[in-house]
């Protein structure tokens, strides 16, 4: 078993690039200004003469690079969520999305853990953006270990993909030896038949929290890690909801176009069950301390029982 | 240029008009202004300048033509057909469904595109990316885009210009169709583009105004952009929208419009007799 550790999954992101830049001379990192808030700053300090930094532009960033993939290098082009997926999402689609370009976006910062900053840098809306345009796969791994082996995963495939990461630390607990990291396989961290909570980035830690307590009130709660959001793994969503009859689910993103929208999207064409959606009801973040803010958001594992609670005693 | 060579080219130019006018007209929608004024650079490129191969798109080497000023691909269209990238009948399915010749440039289905655009500004970004790779590769290509002087009215075109300067992109080559019209008037009317030269000069590039129909200009235009070092070079290209035909000539309600039945054959009546006076000198 690897060793626990306590990263945010930015720091993860910086670590597993300079790992891949060893090996792939194809990989070209690009950024905006933010080196040292993305932490491309590793890889910048390895490879200097593959690193970019595109200064405060982030639309010309992702122009810039689909020209490089488009010349056979693998660029990751790397910005807080609210700009390289928001600000700049027109790019992602026309110049990435629609030529299916090898390009890797990341968005950092991403949710209202960003957390003292405020509303205009917490991303809410990332996930539902670039699920919506065709062909992009989508992920929000969830500790360090699944962030390095997403990075991977992400360099190996041959397609647009956008990684999610986070800005807090977080516990790891992917650190199994049996651990593997498949694009659109979720993982069942914990069996049980009472109910399902699927959670996704860093909300798992929180959910996996939940789950604990729960099991010590002889609930007993499915956990699935739903670390790709597209393509989805309808199968694993199915056979939850025909096992345990009801699907909690848990987004540090708005309840509109997430996690929480692309389950009820398979159970209501295949397998219509309950969904309670939790995570940030429509509106916008707010300055504070990020752990402060999540409890606020009812993004906590006391919430997610409660919650749970909740729904099994209908 | 010899004469031979110039007579060459504008027969090129004027065989590129006419794909244009074939393409806009049988799909009954598009971009005949900007495709006309811009003719003369398709056949300078196409048919002088870049190393690129109808049998080796892809060719890692070759020189990359990036449209910026996606709406415009009538005119790309018809200089890639002319070049054998594809047939010539394919001008007349432009648009339609099920074609390869999509409204806006798109890379994945149309051999000899180099990168899919049409969202005015992004065009020129990814020229950057891909001048930026010749330089990590040491490769020897070069990088050419054609931007509207509406186009640059667009953000993102600053911040690739604040690129290329700062990166001392000396393997790219902006090419801007300064034809003075975009959609709704006259550029100096509406988004205030000018002084074009200037501000391309404030972003660290070697700039050089022409007029955009005289070959020999852009021969030797094109010719000084490959000298210059450490320096992205623009070219400005004076233009008259809509060129070669006599009612769409400076006229802004042909940027994005087809001709019907009548309007098609006096455009073809007029391109067809400049192409036989040509030939026949």
């Amino acid at each position: 078993m690897a060793e626990m550790v306590k990263k945010a999954t930015r720091e993860s992101y910086g670590l597993a690039l300079v790992e891949l830049g060893k090996t792939n001379p194809d990989i070209v990192v690009l950024d905006a200004d933010l080196a040292s808030a993305t932490k491309t700053l590793f890889f910048r300090d390895a490879f200097p003469d593959r690193f970019v930094d595109c200064g405060i532009a982030e639309c010309n960033m992702i122009g810039v690079a689909a020209g490089l993939a488009t010349c056979g290098k693998i660029p990751f082009a790397s910005s807080f969520a609210m700009f390289s997926a928001g600000r700049a999402f027109e790019q992602v689609r026309n110049s990435v999305g629609y030529p299916h370009l090898n390009v890797k976006i990341a968005g950092s910062h991403a949710g209202i853990s960003v957390g003292e900053d405020g509303a205009t840098h917490q991303c809410l809306e990332d996930l539902a953006l670039m699920r919506a345009i065709p062909g992009m796969v989508v992920l929000n791994p969830s500790d360090h270990y699944e962030m390095q082996a997403a990075v991977k995963a992400a360099a190996a495939y041959v397609g647009p993909v956008y990684l999610r990461l986070s800005r807090l630390a977080v516990e790891s607990f992917n650190n199994s030896d049996d651990y593997r990291f498949e694009i659109g396989k979720g993982v069942t961290l914990r069996g049980g038949k009472d109910i399902t909570v699927i959670a996704t980035g860093l909300m798992v830690s929180r959910a996996l929290q939940a789950v604990k307590e729960l099991e010590k009130e002889g609930i007993d709660a499915r956990l699935i890690n739903l670390h790709t959001l597209k393509p989805i793994d309808r199968e694993l969503i199915v056979r939850a909801a025909r096992e345990t009859g009801k699907i909690v689910t848990v987004e540090e993103h708005n309840v509109i176009g997430g996690l929480g929208d692309a389950v009820c999207a398979v159970l209501c064409e295949e397998y219509p069950a309950p969904v309670v959606k939790i995570g940030v009801n429509d509106r916008f973040g707010h300055s504070g301390p990020a752990a402060d803010l999540l409890e606020k958001f009812g993004l906590c594992a006391s919430h997610i029982a409660e919650v749970v609670r909740r729904e099994l005693k209908k | 240029m010899e004469q031979s060579e110039k007579k060459r080219l504008q027969i090129a130019a004027c065989k590129i008009r006419i794909g244009a006018i074939e393409g806009v007209y049988h799909a009954k929608s598009g971009h005949p202004g900007g495709s006309l004024s811009a003719a003369e650079i398709f056949a300078y490129l196409y048919f002088k300048e870049l190393n690129a191969d109808p049998a080796h798109p892809k060719a890692p080497d070759r020189d990359r033509f990036v449209l910026s000023k996606g709406h415009t691909c009538p005119g790309l269209y018809a200089a890639l057909a002319l070049k054998g990238y594809f047939p010539w009948d394919e001008l007349k399915k432009l648009r339609h469904i099920g074609a390869m010749l999509q409204g806006h440039p798109d890379m994945k289905g149309t051999p000899g595109i180099d990168m899919s655009t049409g969202s005015l500004g992004q065009g020129v970004s990814a020229a950057c990316g891909m001048a930026l790779a010749g330089k990590m590769d040491g490769r020897n290509y070069r990088v050419y885009a054609l931007l509207g002087d509406g186009e640059i009215e667009e953000g993102q075109v600053w911040e690739a210009a604040m690129f290329a300067g700062h990166h001392k992109l000396d393997n790219l080559c902006l090419f801007i169709d300064d034809n003075g019209l975009q959609i709704d008037g006259p550029t100096a009317e509406i988004g205030g583009p000018e002084p074009i030269d200037e501000k391309y000069r404030a972003f660290g590039f070697d700039v050089q105004k022409i007029d955009g129909h005289d070959l020999d200009a852009i021969e030797a235009a094109v010719g000084h952009a490959k000298t210059v070092k450490g320096k992205p070079s623009a070219i400005i290209a004076k233009t008259v929208k809509g060129k070669g035909v006599s009612y769409m000539e400076n006229q802004v309600g042909w940027h994005g419009k087809a001709p019907n039945d009548e309007q098609y054959r006096v455009a073809m009546r007029e391109l067809k007799q400049a192409l036989a006076e040509l030939e026949a000198e």
